[in-house]
């Protein structure tokens, strides 16, 4: 059974189609690039399943572990193990880092029917993921995201992944706003939590990051579908020849 | 202005009141007198109304439905409800002052041992006394306020603190108000504390009913100096049962240099109104004023400030945060005056309500009259609801609707409980909105 099986997905906001029959099977192990113009439905994708309100979904389904996923929440999805880092993630001031991460995790687990961490046994592996993906301390004593860098950001949504170990990664546009040390960094974290039980889906407008985050399969998308699936090498393919002939396609 | 005051029932009803109780009033002589004055004033006034501008959105001629008797002197039963009381809001390192039904408890209060330079005594003993210079500070309020006239006329106890020059008892001072009338009644209590020069003191307000007292009313002021180069830091919690009605009067006074820190937090009462009078008196002395709403059901919460700069070189802050769920209706009228010598004066008032329910309600009133031309003033206020994309973000991690209100929430009130500097005081006020939370999941 696929991880994560997308049939014939169509949605609009208020009054406009953004996808318009788009499928996708992403196994367990499997690293999945989407590619795509602006306004080709990539961040849409990414919102529809993490579940984020204001889209409408009129047709087709979206299977998770063989479970509905469009019937849950999003609070339910992420403690099934759905992931999604924000393509530009919020600040949250007022709110700790660490209450934060601490919440999160611990609702996930209760969700689960696992017991709540205790703040001792919490920090302990809070620092030590964080000691993984050199994220200094000071930044989670911070309000959440509250004056990080754009960097610092996303390496806070990396933290997260690393600290809840989901089975369903959804990267969303993560080079955007990135230079390329922060790239790296980035990248080199992401990296870390491949593993053969999870999967990750990278959507992206540039071949740039799939240098450093190699993928098995890049999807091209045009207009809300899938337009072209391949290897890695499609990616190459792109970065020579742009978009054009895939909006024409479409 | 020339209003024929008609009479409400409730109006009519304290007259009464005061006809009956006034045997049972401390004070003779010129403290007498001024209760006679207040009275009398009281009666010309009436019951506040919504064409009174200060009390435009707290319409006491409707929300006061009924004015209740002087609440009897505590009886053994109600002083053993209030013993219980007394234990489950015990708060650690502080002093303890007792008042139950607007009287002061001796037994359940801890007196002794008060060290150098801190006199702690009841209002009916120094009305009885014949310290006139206290007597004066006591009724030094204008009757201009019809609900502080009254409270002038019908005050029956409360506490008195005096604080010498350069004294700063280390423990908190901590006036508990206890409800714990067995029958609907109103307690009236004026309480004074007076700071020394280089002085400083940490002073507790709460407001709680005993188990199973419903309604009652409570008219409460406070009368306070600081003396020159002295702090007071301030904290109220409001935590009246949810019958309960509370109008409190505060009357700040400050001397050059010094500095009060005050916090204010409103989760109980059906109805309550704070208006305090706070003047920077001496030059460079400073105000900063954090005060929490939380509402939810019908309650009506009301905090109305006035500060006034009247010398220059003096520095202001104020914070508002009201949550409001349900119907609850939550007020703030910050009134900042700045007179015409008070130039260098640095105010600032910034207000935000945040709305749970489509029915719930938000008044801001900003007013700022100045009248020095060198001055930094400057105010603002926003009316929302939750950012969508925050709670978004905090569900697509695993958080309940609720748990992403509720942290939200937590962080929106957090920046005005931030202000408390004494822990433990802090931790209070954390806990007291964690608890408003849970009743709401």
């Amino acid at each position: 059974m696929a991880l994560l099986e997308i049939k014939d997905l169509h949605v609009r906001v208020e009054d406009n189609e953004i996808l318009h029959g788009l499928s996708l099977t992403v196994n367990e192990g499997e690293v999945h690039a989407i590619m795509g113009p602006n306004g080709s439905g990539k961040s849409t994708l990414s919102h529809v399943i993490a579940g984020k309100p204001d889209y409408e979904v009129t047709g087709g389904q979206i299977l998770f572990n063989g479970e509905d996923l469009l019937a849950m929440q999003p609070d339910e999805r992420a403690a099934k193990g759905v992931f999604l880092a924000f393509q530009y993630p919020v600040e949250i001031p007022g709110v700790a880092t660490m209450t934060f991460l601490r919440t999160a995790l611990n609702a996930q687990r209760k969700a689960r029917g696992e017991s709540e961490l205790l703040t001792p046994a919490f920090l302990k592996k809070a620092y030590e993921v964080a000691a993984r993906l050199n994220v200094p301390r000071d930044m989670l004593k911070r309000g959440v995201n509250v004056g990080f860098s754009g960097g610092e950001k996303k390496r806070n949504e990396i933290l997260q992944m690393a600290l809840f170990e989901p089975s369903l990664c959804i990267l969303d546009e993560m080079d955007s706003g990135l230079d390329i040390d922060a790239l790296r960094v980035a990248a080199d974290g992401v990296n870390a939590l491949r593993s053969p039980d999870r999967a990750m889906v990278v959507i992206t407008h540039y071949q740039r990051l799939l240098n450093y985050v190699v993928p098995d399969f890049v999807h091209v998308m045009s207009k809300g579908r899938v337009v072209k699936s391949g290897g890695k090498e499609l990616a190459l393919e792109l970065e020579a020849s742009g978009y054009t002939q895939f909006e024409d396609a479409a | 202005m020339n209003v024929v005051v008609a009479k409400t029932e409730t109006g009519r009803a304290l007259s009464d009141a005061f006809a009956v109780a006034r045997g049972r009033l401390p004070g003779t002589g010129q403290v007498a007198d001024r209760r006679r004055q207040a009275f009398e004033a009281y009666e010309r006034l009436g019951l506040p109304h919504r064409r009174i501008e200060e009390w435009k959105y707290t319409d006491l001629r409707t929300l006061m439905r009924e004015a209740f008797s002087l609440a009897a002197e505590p009886d053994a039963a109600a002083l053993e409800r209030a013993g219980e009381a007394v234990r489950s809001h015990t708060i650690d390192g502080v002093r303890r002052l007792v008042l139950v039904d607007g009287v002061f408890a001796p037994n359940l209060s801890q007196t002794d041992g008060l060290g150098q330079g801190l006199r702690i005594r009841t209002l009916q003993e120094v009305l009885e006394d014949a310290d006139s210079a206290l007597q004066a500070q006591l009724f030094a309020p204008e009757n201009s306020d019809a609900m502080v006239a009254l409270n002038s006329a019908m005050a029956t106890d409360g506490v008195v603190i005096e604080i010498a020059d350069g004294a700063a008892p280390k423990e908190p001072l901590h006036v508990l108000h206890i409800a714990s009338t067995a029958t609907p009644a109103a307690m009236f209590t004026r309480s004074l504390l007076r700071l020394g020069n280089n002085a400083g003191v940490t002073l507790v307000e709460s407001f709680v009913a005993a188990d199973g007292v419903k309604a009652y009313q409570v008219h409460d002021s406070l009368i306070v100096s600081i003396g020159d180069g002295s702090r007071l830091d301030h904290v109220r919690l409001i935590e009246d049962g949810r019958d309960a009605f509370n109008i409190s009067s505060a009357m700040v006074t400050l001397g050059a240099h010094a500095h009060f820190n005050f916090f204010n937090m409103t989760s109980g009462a059906s109805v309550s109104r704070y208006q305090a009078t706070i003047v920077c008196a001496g030059e460079g002395s400073r105000v900063e004023t954090n005060g929490v709403n939380l509402l939810n059901g019908r309650q009506h919460a009301d905090t109305t400030l006035l500060l006034d700069h009247a010398v220059p070189n003096c520095a202001s802050r104020e914070v508002f945060r009201a949550v409001v769920d349900d119907r609850a209706h939550s007020v703030f009228q910050g009134r900042i005056i700045v007179r015409p010598d008070a130039q260098k004066t640095d105010a600032k008032m910034m207000t935000r309500a945040l709305l749970l329910s489509d029915e719930a309600e938000a008044d801001n009133k900003p007013e700022l009259e100045i009248f020095a031309d060198d001055v930094t003033c400057g105010h603002g206020a926003t009316t929302g609801a939750l950012d969508e994309s925050l709670l978004f973000y905090l569900r697509a991690r695993g958080l309940s609707e609720k748990e992403a209100q509720a942290l939200l929430i937590q962080a929106f009130v957090g920046e005005a409980i931030e202000s408390i500097a004494n822990d433990t005081l802090r931790d209070l006020a954390v806990s007291a909105a964690q608890r408003w939370l849970e009743a709401r999941a």
